[in-house]
């Protein structure tokens, strides 16, 4: 019978059928981090249970870690207990930890492929909904509660109703200014923040295709955004060449039969999924979002529809019909889970080596990892940051989600390479506008909204 | 879990679309390390202005409205995993929530706390949201065995996942289950091979 990828991952990890129609699914890795574990662990030992299967837990710390003098102890007090639990429930429990200070610290969702735990044909799951990033590797890959990481540390098993399928096509190649990212942000759009919800997605075309494993994970890491489960693009050539040599990757016979597996990952031709859609690159432009939702997004050229939300609208000072061209902003974030890995910052790097930030802009590049700080640094990419006058600082979630103490002031806009433009998200009352790597940094050295590629040609 | 098996209220309407987590429990709520006392925080940054004193045109602060049944507006729980989102719910003392549409981990987050998501049609929520208006001590009445829940003379059917609607009204989670099955995770386990 013909399967779709999703259908052959899923169905084998199936541990036992239910009555009524759930399936009990057996776990392959799960990351954990400080802000959604430590009451499954306080669960787990309330119930004076083991944790059952330790070797398949990774641990870090990055949604609650300041992004400056890290190797200092955190002043804030909660976040520092916080923080501080993490270490004690992994050490109790012989987890292995990449916390502060490690060289392998970084954001859950930028270390778990970085470091080869993430591969083809697993399941994956996270107390953060962004664990979808990991389907890039033709995993299935969600993000879970902490009743169900609970649930994992007890048993290395959920009890999950069968998602439907959705493929979304998107063929055709993408022109110069246009990333990864305005082609998700592109699709939400179109589908609108609640439009997958219920749904596995596949991406598959020639677009997507073409794009490389960082750029994927851009993709697969919003689709929580339209309201899917996961994302994932079935493994090919790309995929395995981003594995191999990673640190915890297969090796040597092991690898060579790793990859026949993860090359037999993929949709049959004749498969059903229970919706599809097809985009073309032709449609996709420089992409921006007005509205406090990640599906009101728009081309960074067009005006802000007529019909928007008047809520969202007044939330972020912006009136329908009007254009964001020349807006003028105050702050720039380059970072969080969708878009702070070497290939974005070496996008923004080669974009502002030589110029300079506009003057009242505030600028922060938040390494995803420690790996990719370190590789930055290696090639002089802080140095071409430091002199356009971009705070570069050290790895975690940061101002994504306002956290830690990088939040951006009431009523100040701020272009994020973020996901998620919900209201306060970055700090009450921050107005953020969500766009590429490189958008933001056309942004931060105009110092208004601008369309890239009227500066690419410049 | 606390069981759940009827509820008759008054409810809370919030007609408004696409709440996210992040509006439910703001981030920086998020550092506590046990699940007690969110309810403090719920919808912090609608109820509270930035000194801290209660909007008065936010629903919550708005005396004539109260109850363990909150009423809102379709995308209920989009956003972020965080299941505090649901324990703050939860811990401020609903109960149910009813709207026209769940985001997905939201809902499984409710179940897995005794917070039971009822979804409508868009008829009925305009229906609900309408009788609460006309009277705001209007009484909605859950029967989770029977699967209805009406609203004055109107009686709706919803429906449940068999598996969760037990563990409701058993007040038991998917632990208890999971823990009993354990052969069968052994038995899978010594058959998979993992690349």
């Amino acid at each position: 019978m013909s399967k779709t990828l999703f259908d052959k991952i899923w169905d084998a990890h199936v541990v036992k059928s239910l009555p009524g129609g759930r399936d009990v699914i057996y776990i392959d890795r799960h990351l954990i981090h400080e802000v959604t574990s430590p009451q499954a662990f306080a669960g787990v030992e309330a119930r004076g249970i083991d944790i059952f299967r330790k070797e398949k837990i990774v641990a870090t710390a990055d949604h609650n870690v300041p992004t400056r003098d890290q190797h200092l102890p955190i002043r804030e007090a909660m976040s520092r207990k916080q923080v501080q639990t993490l270490v004690d429930n992994c050490a109790a429990h012989d987890i292995p930890l990449y916390g502060l200070g490690h060289p392998y610290q970084g954001i859950v969702h930028v270390i778990g492929p970085e470091l080869g735990i993430t591969r083809p044909g697993m399941t994956i799951v996270c107390g953060d909904s962004h664990t979808s990033t990991h389907g890039a590797f033709g995993s299935i890959a969600f993000g879970i509660g902490t009743s169900q990481v609970e649930q994992v540390m007890a048993s290395q098993c959920l009890i999950l109703d069968r998602p439907k399928t959705m493929r979304i096509t998107v063929d055709g190649e993408l022109s110069p200014g246009s990333s990864s990212k305005d082609i998700i942000l592109y699709i939400i759009s179109k589908l609108t923040a609640a439009g997958g919800t219920g749904y596995f997605v596949e991406y598959a075309g020639s677009a997507i295709r073409a794009l490389s494993m960082e750029a994927r994970m851009t993709i697969c890491n919003m689709s929580i955004e339209m309201g899917a489960r996961g994302g994932l693009i079935a493994p090919d050539q790309v995929t395995i060449d981003y594995i191999r040599g990673k640190k915890f990757a297969p090796q040597g016979a092991e690898l060579e039969a790793a990859e026949q597996y993860w090359l037999s990952l993929y949709s049959d031709d004749m498969a059903v999924f229970d919706v599809e859609h097809h985009f073309h690159t032709d449609d996709i432009a420089p992409m921006i979002t007005y509205g406090t939702n990640p599906g009101m997004g728009m081309a960074v050229t067009d005006n802000i529809p007529s019909h928007s939300d008047t809520k969202a609208l007044d939330y972020m000072g912006f009136e329908a019909e009007e254009s964001l061209l020349g807006k003028r902003i105050e702050h720039v974030f380059i970072g969080s889970c969708t878009n702070s890995r070497i290939e974005d910052l070496r996008a923004v790097a080669q974009m502002v080596q030589g110029k300079r930030k506009a003057s009242h802009v505030s600028v922060m590049v938040v390494p995803g990892s420690k790996q990719v700080e370190a590789q930055a640094k290696a090639e002089g990419l802080d140095t071409i940051f430091r002199e356009a006058g971009f705070d570069f600082r050290e790895p975690g979630c940061s101002a994504c989600l306002g956290m830690n103490e990088d939040k951006i002031p009431q009523g100040e806009y701020c272009v994020s390479t973020s996901n998620r433009n919900f209201e306060g998200r970055q700090g009450p009352g921050a107005r953020t506008l969500l766009a590429s790597p490189i958008t933001a940094a056309a942004a931060a050295l105009a110092g208004h909204i601008v369309d890239v590629r009227t500066v690419i040609k410049a | 879990m606390k069981p759940l098996v009827h509820i008759s209220s008054s409810a809370v309407p919030m007609p408004i679309e696409n709440v996210d987590t992040d509006q439910i429990i703001p981030a920086r709520f998020l550092k506590a390390i046990t699940r007690d006392g969110f309810g403090d925080n719920l919808f912090r940054d609608w109820r509270y202005d930035r000194g801290g004193e209660p909007k008065q045109d936010f629903v919550l602060n708005n005396p004539i409205y109260a109850g363990e049944i909150l009423v809102a507006g379709k995308n209920f729980g989009c956003g972020s995993s965080r299941e505090h989102a649901a324990w703050a719910l939860g811990d401020y003392g609903f109960r149910v929530i009813i709207s026209s549409f769940f985001a997905d981990i939201f809902k499984g987050n409710a179940l897995n706390n005794g917070l039971l998501p009822i979804t409508v049609s868009d008829q009925a929520l305009h229906t609900i949201f309408q009788a609460i208006e006309a009277d705001p001590s209007q009484e909605l009445k859950v029967n989770l065995p029977e699967q209805k829940l009406s609203c004055g003379e109107e009686e709706w059917s919803f429906d449940i996942d068999g598996y969760k609607k037990q563990c409701l009204l058993n007040g038991h989670d998917d632990i208890d289950f999971l823990l009993s099955i354990k052969d069968d995770i052994i038995a899978f386990e010594q058959e998979q091979v993992i690349y």
